[in-house]
């Protein structure tokens, strides 16, 4: 496919031998918004750090796999390489906007620096094009913004800076960790809504790692999902809701309260992920399966299926 | 039949910034019956957390009256609402920071019974372990030796030491992943019929909210704007902020799409609170008189229905 910017094959992460994320494939392309989802622990911040070697090594290692974003061969990069890659081609927004800006800089500096590095511009011509950012993510009186302090803004305030500086140039791939999780519904709605205009007007991929399905459903085009360390499910969001054939998946969109009338007893997983380690040699969900058969606790499943929607499970829901 | 908790304009005010106050709860009422689970929903900041501990005096109100069981607890002496506290309990959202980590559960569980000078801690540590689930062996242990949702579960053990009539439990899920949020909210439902418990529930999450309780307080700085039976909220929510917020949250997945009603701005600042209506400024129905007439939160005619709401869009019923 010629317009995927962001190709991940084969990624297996590993700390000091053992397995985190294992042989984790996805394809992103340009102006598509996928969902990376799972629970706390699946991998999936991990998987989106590792993209852009943002991971700490050590202890994490990238043991096996490939990285292509935008035509370069990400594992390859020296150190200038990434510093180029990062805040140019690759946008990133995180969870807690608080700790990711700085607080003794103004919001105008803090946008600024990402032109004045990147794209050489001088001062002026810098906190110029960083008004125009902050209008682009609907902050109001971008000039007054640029002068104020990151704890003189609310939550989803400071979200919308961390968004205008991701996109300060134009990256072709944005990275969103769970940007929408500390905020409030009715901000979350305001900033999910934002980042789909923006990536729809600038052609931009847009990778969501999120543990939030129905955020998923509601922006995402696509969506993997994650479970101990690995993709067991991927297809568009409609097919992936109508019909899922993971038995991990068809549990999660079962156990939701949303899913179920007012008062009724929830079908609840049983048990815990198992960590790092002792996920056995099957499937790692088999032992809180509700359908397992003879193969799932001893033989992994293949990540297989059409080129649309493929499924790691023995005995698929559908 | 009287109540079990009557709260009659409940008010909490805190020295705010540049000498100005901060009305965490402005003139809150509302009555919870035997038995009733009266789910508080809101946003950040708007007041459900200090409700919960001002019904229970953990924080003290500033004015207002709170009658638990016909008895008046606002002028009870330190000893006295102690003593009272018997029958009133809390669970917290942070499972980590609630539980003391150097005690061991059986220690943590008991503490109420030791405080309270009940005699046989030890056989009831074992039975409120076995009701809410956690292995016998687990009195032995220490909070860190347990996932999460274990330790919601030895908090909610703590909580029902005592037999309490009333629980208020804040956020007791938002802590946790899917699969174990929904294992909670069955515990939660199962003591709730096993215990004839009454409970405020109070949760930013709308459909955990609509699965747990039978009626709902909506709040908005500091104030109940909508209130009534949680299926008809839900059905015809008639406060423009509880359409917002209902539309705001993601879809169920497999679920259409609503029509989502994007709120502009933020939160005002409850130290310097807008005249009049405090959602006026977001509100898409706003009219003159809600810049200048705080709304009252008396039945209102809505279409053919009366509806207990705080907006001037309707009439009260004379």
């Amino acid at each position: 496919m010629s317009s995927t910017v962001l190709s991940v094959e084969g990624l297996t992460l590993t700390v000091g031998g053992k397995a985190l994320v294992e042989d984790v494939s996805f394809h992103l392309a340009a102006g598509e918004m996928m969902g990376l989802v799972g629970e706390s622990g699946c991998g999936k911040s991990l998987t989106a750090l590792a993209t852009i070697r943002l991971l700490p090594s050590p202890p994490v290692e990238i043991a096996a796999g490939r990285i292509v974003i935008d035509g370069a061969d990400v594992r390859a990069l020296d150190s200038e390489g990434l510093r180029r890659l990062r805040g140019d081609r690759v946008g990133m927004i995180f969870q807690e906007p608080m700790t990711s800006l700085n607080p003794v800089f103004t919001v105008g500096d803090q946008i600024a620096e990402v032109l004045e590095i990147h794209r050489g511009l001088g001062r002026s011509a810098a906190l110029a094009r960083a008004a125009e950012l902050i209008a682009l993510v609907g902050l109001p009186a971008p000039r007054e913004q640029l002068e104020r302090y990151p704890h003189q803004l609310s939550g989803g305030q400071r979200q919308r800076v961390m968004i205008a500086i991701a996109l300060a140039c134009e990256p072709r791939v944005l990275i969103a960790d769970e940007p929408t999780t500390a905020l409030d519904v009715t901000v979350q709605a305001q900033i999910l809504a934002l980042i789909d205009r923006l990536r729809r007007d600038m052609g931009m991929a847009c990778l969501l790692i999120t543990h939030d399905l129905g955020v998923v459903s509601d922006v995402c085009d696509r969506a993997a999902v994650m479970y101990a360390g690995r993709i067991v499910e991927e297809a568009s969001v409609a097919e992936l809701f109508a019909r899922p054939r993971h038995r991990y998946t068809q549990a999660l969109i079962d156990t939701m309260p949303a899913s179920n009338p007012p008062g009724a007893l929830l079908p609840s997983i049983r048990g815990m992920v198992p960590p790092p380690g002792a996920r056995g040699d099957g499937c790692a969900f088999a032992p809180r399966c509700a359908a397992p058969v003879e193969a799932c606790r001893k033989v992994l499943p293949p990540l297989t299926g059409e080129a649309g929607h493929r499924a790691a499970c023995w005995n698929p829901a559908s | 039949m009287t109540p079990l908790l009557e709260v009659q304009g409940l008010t909490k005010h805190y020295a705010g910034p540049h000498g100005r106050t901060l009305r965490a709860l402005q003139d809150v009422s509302f009555t919870l019956a035997e038995g009733e689970v009266l789910g508080v929903v809101g946003e950040s900041g708007c007041g459900k957390s200090t409700l919960g501990r001002a019904v229970l005096r953990l924080t003290e109100p500033t004015s207002g009256s709170i009658r638990f069981a016909g008895e008046e607890l606002t002028g009870l002496s330190r000893h006295a609402m102690t003593k009272r506290r018997r029958d009133m309990q809390m669970v917290f959202q942070d499972p980590f920071g609630s539980l003391n980590p150097r005690h061991r559960v059986s220690t943590i569980v008991g503490e109420p019974l030791v405080v309270h000078g009940v005699a046989g801690v030890k056989a009831r540590v074992a039975e409120l372990l076995d009701m809410v689930g956690l292995p016998p062996d687990s009195g032995s242990r220490f909070p860190h030796e347990f996932s999460g949702g274990q330790r919601q579960r030895i908090a909610i053990a703590r909580a029902l030491a005592l037999s309490p009539k009333l629980l208020v439990a804040d956020e007791p899920v938002s802590a946790l992943d899917v699969s174990i949020q929904s294992q909670i909210i069955n515990l939660i439902a199962e003591l709730r019929r096993k215990l004839s418990l009454s409970m405020i529930f109070i949760s930013h999450d709308l459909s955990v909210i609509r699965h747990v309780s039978d009626r709902i307080a909506v709040m908005y700085l500091g104030r109940i704007v909508e209130t009534g039976d949680a299926a008809d909220i839900f059905a015809r929510p008639a406060h423009p902020y509880t359409q917002a917020l209902l539309s705001a949250v993601p879809t169920a997945p497999g679920q259409p799409k609503r029509e989502r009603i994007v709120l502009e701005g933020d939160l005002p600042d409850p130290s310097a609170p807008p005249p009049g209506c405090a959602f006026h400024g977001r509100c898409r129905h706003a009219m003159p008189r809600c810049a200048v007439d705080i709304p009252a939160l008396v039945p209102r005619r809505v279409g053919d229905d009366v509806a207990l709401a705080a907006c001037h869009l309707y009439e009260p019923v004379s």
